[in-house]
């Protein structure tokens, strides 16, 4: 047992609990005397507190207590809230305060929490909550933030401008002088939220005997919080424990620090009670972040042959009324467009505006799907322009399997240099057109036309930079009932890390999956943690597991070979047992290993002897690890509706070694969910004077199972240099070519009315509005 | 997203349930809470008093009378879909069902619920209207029959007194033989249809229409019975044209339209689910011919 557990389709430790309703969530947190709380939040997207009177609020029975600014302890009142990945380019307000002092900058932004006995008597206290507001003019579009004079999204600055930054190399100016061929397009693009199934929430309790702060928080970076919280509430950092438990889906919200994961514990505190709160979806849609629009004008230069000269043009990004996790999600696009293609000069000017909306920060993908979509259809529309087969001009182009490792020109997020460590992408490519048979679509989509049938076929490929560091720690422990501890400050929120643990752990250590206890998403579990976003977790955590239960196989064998009296060569592991292949004694287990390691009272080690069983280590990558991959997509647009029905949907993917292919299938499946989401459905609307307008999944809809068509995946295994098992972040190659192959396609599918994609989401109402510039459309139907 | 604190009332018959709206101020009938629940957990509504019609076994039923059909006003959604007498006698009905919410949806929302929540997109409602069924609503006074054309006042306002309760509604079967369809469009399915058409069709052996009913719901405020389609097919022969013609009518609707569907979108595709449920209907009359050309 053991061997050959990596690499293997393992089912998921988590699902039997998960799949039976025996999670434990934030909200499953139930204590004696518990208080429950709500926030009353900004109905403005932009206005002045002039009063806050609580009094009638306040005297409603089981109302226990209202904090507004004013009653948080001095650093959350003092001060904003962190900047959480500071940068030089970084300009104006930056964060929000806990609670809303004077003036609140989006429809959303907290301004009161009460806490009450239930819930909906919260609920009913916040209504009668009176403020006073002056009502300022708000910027809703980000197009309008950034003309001269335009209304300031908050009165602290000058202007709207969150930072300007440049990304390039080459001689771009030459490229386009000389380049036989330019084109250039105009493009629109917007994603909504996360939207995972839990929202967030939080509880806390404080225990005055031992003064411990417990939180429990739906997040994915427990580590953060406590840093965060220490700060907020000036206390010993070693008396606070965050513990994210059962995380019903992350998806990059949850990643950044908010003022409801200061407030509630100091609420608790203030109280000397538990108290909970949990964000409704409601609430979730205005306060939780987004990932929002982008404006792209590119260029592309290309020689007669369609190779590419170079790319260069401006982005504009809607950051919302704040910048909590800096330029990352804006900077991570301007780095993504090149892409895997051979570029020799690239040129982006990036301009992150505020605008009186959620702030902003990575939602799966971070900012890479709108790059890609840019690049993709750059080279769609060189190849019509050019008369070039899409697949053909991508062929042209892509970067060789022996170009590895490849040097792009472009400094990423990491503050490394842009190097893909590995892969083969034209083999990538490749793959997928075999298995969508790409070369057989035209008499497809020729015999579907016959029948007044209109398919279309699309490919979008990609780069990523994933398993950013600093680093993840494990600690790997024998218990001395044999038991394996696993311990890590990964927190997991549905991805299965539990399993991929486990896996690594028990082909390291010649024992069963059963065998191992892992515990994650809790501070107490391990001194230092970073967390889960940028698909780090197996790529970071992973080798650290690999590397720790290494040491403690050497642990093993060393004091195996000691108490079997015998050398470490005459020793196998099997089972859980250390087995003596020669000698007196035969055998001992790992349990009655531990429980020697533990020496007895009184007695000194034997020298060489070390205490325990375990090693903790915190692997930390040299550079982000890139994967790959190429998806083709094949749909039926109904040009009556404007209804998209997916035929076919194909990814080729490339993440290094896998550890569980089948959790890597299911990250492809669920993140092609979510490019289905952004390319079809999820819109996240805003009136002019900023007011959301989709507020419930009745308005804003993510894909049903029945949406998302299944995906063939096709895995291809470079293994990365860069960490000792080879692995590459899996979590985001499902969405961040989605929405280009998807568009491609509609394209495809419309081309007898010269359809031309340029943004997305494409609604029916879109596709049909785009339709009617068809003179051939007209004519059939009105 | 919790509701204030109301009283629940849970009558176990009609009467005592007709007695507790009759005297319950600012009261709401719950018959299935498909809507009504979320609506309470938004606060869009702030009942002091619920009254849950579930236990009333009476108002649950299927069933023939004379040549009619009656459905009590709490036979959940689900067991219409599953009735063999409303696939056999109402095959309009039966195929509306099915796009009525979701399967989970369907297993607690009743046709009662459905048709006092009014909702513009409802399939029940612009069912009841194709038929020209019969409502049928218990006050203090007795029982009161309503015309279908009659039921909505306004968006999303029936013609129900507030002391009186949709005990029923009564369908008049069409001809064995005849075609009837029911088509929508919707974002996903499950969801409020954009625009939805309902068409029943009748022939003669020489391929003209002696029948024809065609109702296009979620356009307007409330589902649109278009009569002068109707009778322009009337004695037609059923081709392209003529369904075309009828759907025009269809996209003339005046249109709802807010920032996710613009009004223009919402009758475009009114023309088209028009035109889609005539012909398939169409294609659904016994011993029909092909379409003509």
């Amino acid at each position: 047992m053991g061997a050959g557990m990596i690499g293997a389709r393992v089912q998921r430790l988590e699902d039997p609990t998960l799949l039976t309703g025996r999670g434990q969530y934030t909200d499953d947190v139930h204590l004696p005397g518990m208080l429950h709380g709500c926030f009353l939040r900004s109905p403005h997207g932009h206005a002045k507190i002039l009063r806050v009177d609580t009094t009638a609020a306040a005297a409603l029975a089981g109302v226990e207590r209202i904090f507004l600014a004013a009653d948080l302890p001095p650093a959350m009142r003092a001060r904003r809230m962190p900047m959480l990945l500071p940068n030089p380019t970084l300009l104006g307000h930056l964060t929000q305060f806990c609670l809303a002092t004077d003036e609140v900058c989006y429809v959303g932004e907290p301004v009161a929490f009460v806490v009450a006995a239930t819930r909906p008597l919260a609920e009913d206290a916040a209504a009668l909550i009176e403020v006073e507001y002056e009502v300022l003019a708000a910027i809703s579009d980000v197009r309008d933030a950034v003309a001269p004079g335009a209304t300031l999204a908050c009165s602290a600055d000058t202007d709207n401008i969150a930072s300007v930054f440049v990304q390039k190399y080459g001689d771009i100016d030459a490229a386009f002088a000389s380049a036989p061929h330019v084109f250039y397009e105009t493009l629109w693009q917007h994603r909504g939220g996360g939207m995972a199934m839990e929202c967030r929430g939080v509880a806390a309790t404080h225990d005055p005997v031992s003064d411990r702060l417990t939180v429990w928080s739906s997040t994915q970076t427990p580590h953060l919080g406590r840093r965060t919280l220490a700060d907020f509430l000036a206390r010993d950092p070693e008396t606070i424990r965050v513990i994210a438990p059962d995380v019903g889906g992350g998806f990059g919200p949850k990643a950044i620090y908010y003022p409801e994961e200061a407030v509630i514990p100091a609420a608790a505190l203030a109280l000397g009670r538990p108290v909970k709160w949990i964000e409704d979806r409601r609430e979730h849609f205005l306060a939780a972040s987004q990932e929002r629009d982008q404006l792209w004008t590119m260029d592309i230069a290309l020689d007669a042959d369609g190779r590419l000269r170079g790319v260069r043009g401006t982005m504009l990004h809607d950051t919302g009324a704040y910048i909590p996790w800096g330029i990352i999600m804006p900077f991570i696009a301007s780095v993504t467009v090149p892409g895997p293609y051979v570029l020799p000069a690239f040129h982006l000017e990036t301009t992150v505006a505020y605008t009186n909306k959620v702030a902003t920060s990575p939602v799966r993908g971070a900012g890479r799907p709108p790059a890609v979509f840019a690049m993709e259809r750059l080279l769609d529309r060189a190849a019509a322009e050019l008369g070039i087969d899409q697949a053909e001009i991508r062929r042209r182009n892509l970067i060789a399997a022996d170009q590895m490792p490849y040097k792009v020109g472009l400094t990423f997020r990491d503050g490394k240099p842009v190097v893909y460590d590995s892969g083969d992408y034209p083999r990538c490519h490749e793959m997928a057109l075999t298995a969508a048979d790409w070369s057989g679509f035209p008499a497809r989509q020729a015999a579907a036309r016959a029948e007044g049938r209109y398919i279309g076929i699309g490919i979008g490929n990609y780069v990523e930079g994933t398993g950013l560091g600093p680093f993840e720690g494990v600690t790997v422990r024998v218990q001395a009932n044999g038991k394996i501890s696993v311990l890590t400050g990964a927190a997991p929120q549905g991805q299965g890390h539990k399993t991929m643990f486990a896996q690594i752990v028990a082909e390291r250590l010649s024992v069963n999956l059963d065998d191992i206890i892992v515990t994650v998403g809790d501070t107490a579990a391990i001194a230092n943690g970073v967390g889960t976003f940028a698909s780090r977790i197996t790529a970071n955590a992973g080798p650290s597991a690999s590397i720790a239960a290494i040491a403690v196989r050497s642990q093993i064998l060393k004091l195996g070979a000691m108490v079997l009296e015998t050398t470490e060569d005459q020793l196998e592991l099997v089972d859980g047992q250390v087995r003596a292949i020669s000698g007196n004694r035969r055998g001992i287990s790992y349990g009655d290993l531990a429980r020697f390691a533990q020496g007895m009272p009184g007695f000194s080690f034997e020298p060489g002897q070390t205490p325990g069983l375990e090693q903790t280590h915190y692997f930390t990558p040299p550079q982000a690890a890139y994967c790959n991959g190429t998806h083709v997509v094949t749909l039926e647009v109904d040009i009556g509706t404007g209804g998209v029905t997916f035929l076919d949907y194909v990814v080729a993917h490339d993440s290094g070694t896998l550890i569980n292919p089948l959790m890597v299938d299911g990250q492809i499946q669920g993140g092609v969910a979510h490019g289905v989401g952004n390319a079809l459905l999820e819109w996240m609307g805003y009136d002019a004077n900023a007011q959301p307008i989709t507020t419930s999944f009745a308005d804003y809809l993510l894909p049903m199972a029945t949406d998302v068509p299944p995906v063939r995946g096709l895995h291809i295994e470079s293994p990365s240099p860069l960490n000792p098992l080879g692995v590459k972040g899996a979590g985001e190659g499902g969405t961040i070519p989605a929405m280009a192959a998807i568009g491609a396609a509609i394209e495809s599918a419309l081309s007898p009315f010269g359809v031309h994609v340029t943004d997305y989401p494409l609604t029916p109402p879109r596709i049909i509005a785009m339709l009617r510039n068809s003179p051939g459309w007209r004519a059939l139907h009105d | 997203m919790k509701p204030p604190a109301f009283s629940y009332h849970d009558p176990a018959t009609l009467a005592e349930a007709v007695a507790l709206v009759a005297t319950l101020d600012n009261a709401r009938v719950l018959s299935g809470g498909q809507s009504l629940m979320p609506m309470l957990n938004m606060r869009y509504v702030l009942p002091d008093h619920l009254i849950d019609l579930r236990r009333i076994s009476e108002l649950a039923h299927i069933r023939q009378s004379g040549g009619d059909i009656e459905i009590g006003g709490m036979t959940r959604q689900r067991d219409i879909e599953y009735s063999d007498l409303i696939a056999a006698k109402l095959p309009l009905l039966h195929e509306a069902i099915h796009w009525v919410g979701h399967r989970q949806t369907r297993n607690r929302g009743t046709i009662g619920g459905s048709l006092c929540h009014l909702d513009p997109a409802a399939e029940m409602v612009a069912t009841v209207v194709a038929f020209d069924a019969t409502l049928i609503a218990q006050g203090p006074s007795g029982v009161r029959e309503i015309a279908a054309s009659d039921w909505t006042l306004g968006y999303m306002t029936p013609s129900l007194a507030p002391d009186e309760i949709l005990t029923g509604v009564r369908f008049t079967p069409w001809p064995d033989g005849h075609g009837a369809a029911f088509v929508e469009f919707a974002r996903r399915h499950g969801d409020f249809a954009i625009a939805s058409a309902a068409a029943m069709l009748t022939a003669d052996g020489a391929g003209r229409i002696t029948r024809a009913v065609l109702t296009i719901g979620g356009v307007g405020p409330a589902p649109v019975r278009l009569t002068e389609a109707e009778q322009g097919l009337v004695g037609q022969l059923a081709n392209e044209t003529a369904f075309a013609a009828a759907a025009r009518h269809a996209a003339a609707i005046e249109a709802i339209g807010d920032a996710l569907v613009p009004a223009e979108y919402r009758a475009h595709l009114a023309g088209v689910m028009a035109k889609r449920a005539l012909a398939k209907a169409w294609s659904r009359i016994d011993g029909k011919g092909k379409l003509a050309a």
